[in-house]
This record gives C-alpha cells, structure tokens and sequence, in this order.
C-alpha cells in the first residue's frame, strides 16, 4: 500500500465516523459548534499518532496475553499528557471538552487503531495511519459541529452569519442525534451513487 | 428524601446516554432485541456501582493522602489509575461470577468484556469525583460514598431504562418499510434523537 493511499483510507474509505460508526461519545458530545468539535478531533489525533508509534515499537516486545492491558496503559499515558498540555496552554477549551478529555482512553478508534493496524506494520506507516484516521475523525467533527452550530446558532466558527435566533434543538442534546443521523444518510447516497 | 432526588436527576433529568452521551457504543450495538439489551444493562448496573465504589476509596485514600506527614495530591494520574481499576474489576467479576453462580454468567458473560471499553463506566467514575452537586451533603459540593454509589448506579439504571425502550423501538421498526439509504444506523440514530428529545420533558423536574 502506497504512503497516500494509508492517509486517504483513513479519510475516505474507512472514515472512523461515518463508516465505521466508532468513537460515537465525543462525537455526539462535543460537536456543540465547529470549534469544539476541530479541538476533540485534534486531541484525539495527537493521542492516535503517539500511540500508534509507540505501539508499533513495542508490538514485538509485548506477549500477547497481556497486549490489551499494555495498549491501553500505553494510551492512558499520551491522553494524560495531552490533557495536561491542554489544561496548560488552551484552559477554555480544556474546560469546554471537559470529562471527553480523560475520556479518549475508552475511545474505540485509539484502541481498535491499535489491535488492527499498529501492532502488524512498522513504525512510517503505523504514523500515517493514525494521521490518516486522526484527520478522518476531525473533518467528520468539524462537518457535525458547523451543521449544528449554523442551524442552531446561524454562526460558523464562532462567527454570527446571520441576525436572528437558531433552532435551539440543534445545540442540545437530541440535534446530535438527528444531524448525524442524516449526515449518514448523505454519505451513504453519495457513495452509493458513485 | 435527598436520595429519591438523586436517583430521579441520574435516571431521567441526566440521562447517561441521552443528556450526557456517555455508553453510546452499548445503546447502538446491543440494542436490536430487548432480551440482550436486559443482560446488558443488568451487567452495567452491577459494574458501575463496583467500579465506582472503588475508584472513589482510590481517590480519597490513595491519590489524595497524606504520606508521613506531608500531603500529596496525585490526581493527575486519575486517568491511567482508573482504567486499570475498571478493566482489573471487570476481569475479577467475570472469574468469580464464574465460579459462584454460572447461570447468571451465561447470561452476563458475553457483555461483561464489553463493558471495559464503556465510557460510561470510566465517565461516570470521574464525574463523581471531579463534579459539583447542588443535592451532595458535603459543604463543598463533592458527593460522599454512599451518594457516588447511588448516584452512579443509578446513572446505570437510566442507561438500562434508554437501552430497553430504544431496543422495544428497534423491533417495531423490523416490520416498517424505511427507504433505502436510511437502514440500519441512520435510522437508529434519527430514532434516538426522538427518544431523547422526549426525555428532555424530564428537564427542570429536580
């Protein structure tokens, strides 16, 4: 597999959020407007990168009885590096995300990036695979997040793009639902017709 | 009294999976037949209150202690400390159930690994020790250990309550006509957004 096509793969083909329908807690939670959900999708990215290099270089080492407990340890560790760096230097953010931050360690697509690709290729593309899905997730968040902030708030990126109120349903809890739900449906038809 | 408002603001007003977004993997995976979806979230409610329990005694004796005579605080190490905790416990329950009641293992076995990558297990464990309650008796506003308990299994309970309703939802729509590019997770999603718009109504009640 060329070096390209493991990136796009993680965009297109085995996009974590609408194909694979992995990582669906910070998805729903954190996509309250762009911004927020830009911000999860890259703590989770740097999280995917570091492990899955970490992984790679260690997969040989490890016996595989105990491999999950090892991954998992070896991820907890990056996310409490990432939440410290957050808490440091982005606090606004870091108190928006909130409980997602710790919350990355049970996140599915770190794990499963892990168990399915890490431990059987080398170092390179192991990084370009967690780049790849690392940018897959952040662009379906960025996408969920803006459809939810223009139609609930009529702003983009925390900018007001019209005057007036937004339909409310949007922001809260069950336009999550909703929006992903067709969102899917998009992806499903435009690929399907293809 | 303090209790019932408790238990009513985790089950219905705080929703876990529908106010809160916490085990949505669990609501969407298990949830095609209401069977499954009752061992699921008997098994939640036996894990959360367990892991609860625990990872709170770590907290206040452990991470937050004094070690002759000068106070640490190692709380930065809550994420790496409770995950090990959860997934050991979830092993340990698995084996023991399994030596002293195998007919309850048969039917939680299969969703007791499972439960170990459940956010809310984990999300409800640090939202008992890093979150303020207006109901908690401490002065601070920190939740004691028998009100984590309850508190979190009843956030369980709530999980259980969404998952069975959802799964009753999901066998209706076994026999509807959807179109085409709406089957199977679409569908299930846009159904879900109605159910928690629905427990919204709860909102405001505590």
């Amino acid at each position: 597999m060329s070096k390209l096509k493991i990136i796009l793969n993680g965009i297109i083909k085995e996009n974590p959020t609408f194909i694979l329908v992995l990582g669906m807690c910070p998805t729903l939670a954190t996509t309250t407007s762009a911004m927020n959900g830009m911000g999860m999708g890259f703590a989770t990215m740097s999280v995917l990168l570091c492990s899955n290099i970490v992984i790679s270089l260690l997969a040989p080492l490890i016996p595989n009885k105990v491999r999950i407990p090892c991954y998992i340890v070896v991820i907890a560790a990056f996310v409490t590096l990432v939440q410290l760096l957050m808490q440091a230097y982005i606090p606004d953010l870091y108190n928006t995300l909130g409980i997602f931050i710790p919350l990355i360690v049970v996140n599915c697509i770190v794990l499963g990036r892990a168990e399915a690709f890490a431990n059987k290729h080398g170092v390179v593309d192991s990084a370009l695979d967690g780049i790849g899905i690392g940018l897959g997730f952040t662009i379906a968040l960025t996408i969920i997040g803006l459809v939810r902030e223009l139609l609930g708030n009529l702003s983009a990126f925390d900018h007001k793009l019209f005057e007036g109120d937004g339909m409310l349903l949007f922001v809260l809890a069950p336009g999550a639902f909703i929006v992903l739900g067709y969102l899917m449906v998009l992806f499903n038809k435009i690929r399907g017709t293809k | 009294m303090q209790y019932l408002i408790i238990i009513i603001s985790a089950i219905f007003v705080n929703n876990v999976v529908l106010s809160q977004f916490l085990g949505i993997c669990p609501f969407f995976g298990v949830s095609k037949k209401i069977s499954t979806a009752f061992g699921m979230s008997l098994a939640i409610v036996l894990v959360m209150g367990l892991a609860t329990l625990v990872t709170y005694l770590i907290q206040y004796n452990v991470l937050i202690n004094t070690w002759f005579g000068e106070k640490i605080d190692i709380t930065f190490m809550q994420t790496i400390v409770f995950i090990l905790v959860i997934a050991a416990l979830v092993q340990m329950v698995e084996i023991i159930l399994k030596k002293i009641n195998p007919t309850l293992y048969q039917a939680l076995g299969i969703f007791l690994p499972l439960i170990t990558t459940n956010c809310a297990v984990l999300g409800a464990a640090l939202i008992v020790v890093q979150k303020q309650f207006g109901f908690a008796s401490n002065p601070d506003g920190m939740l004691n250990l028998v009100e984590s308990v309850v508190y979190s299994m009843s956030l369980a309970v709530g999980f259980g309550i969404a998952i069975i309703l959802f799964a009753g939802m999901r066998e209706q729509m076994e026999l509807n006509n959807v179109p085409k590019s709406l089957r199977g997770t679409p569908i299930a999603f846009i159904t879900a957004g109605l159910l928690a718009l629905a427990f919204m109504g709860f909102q405001g009640i505590v």
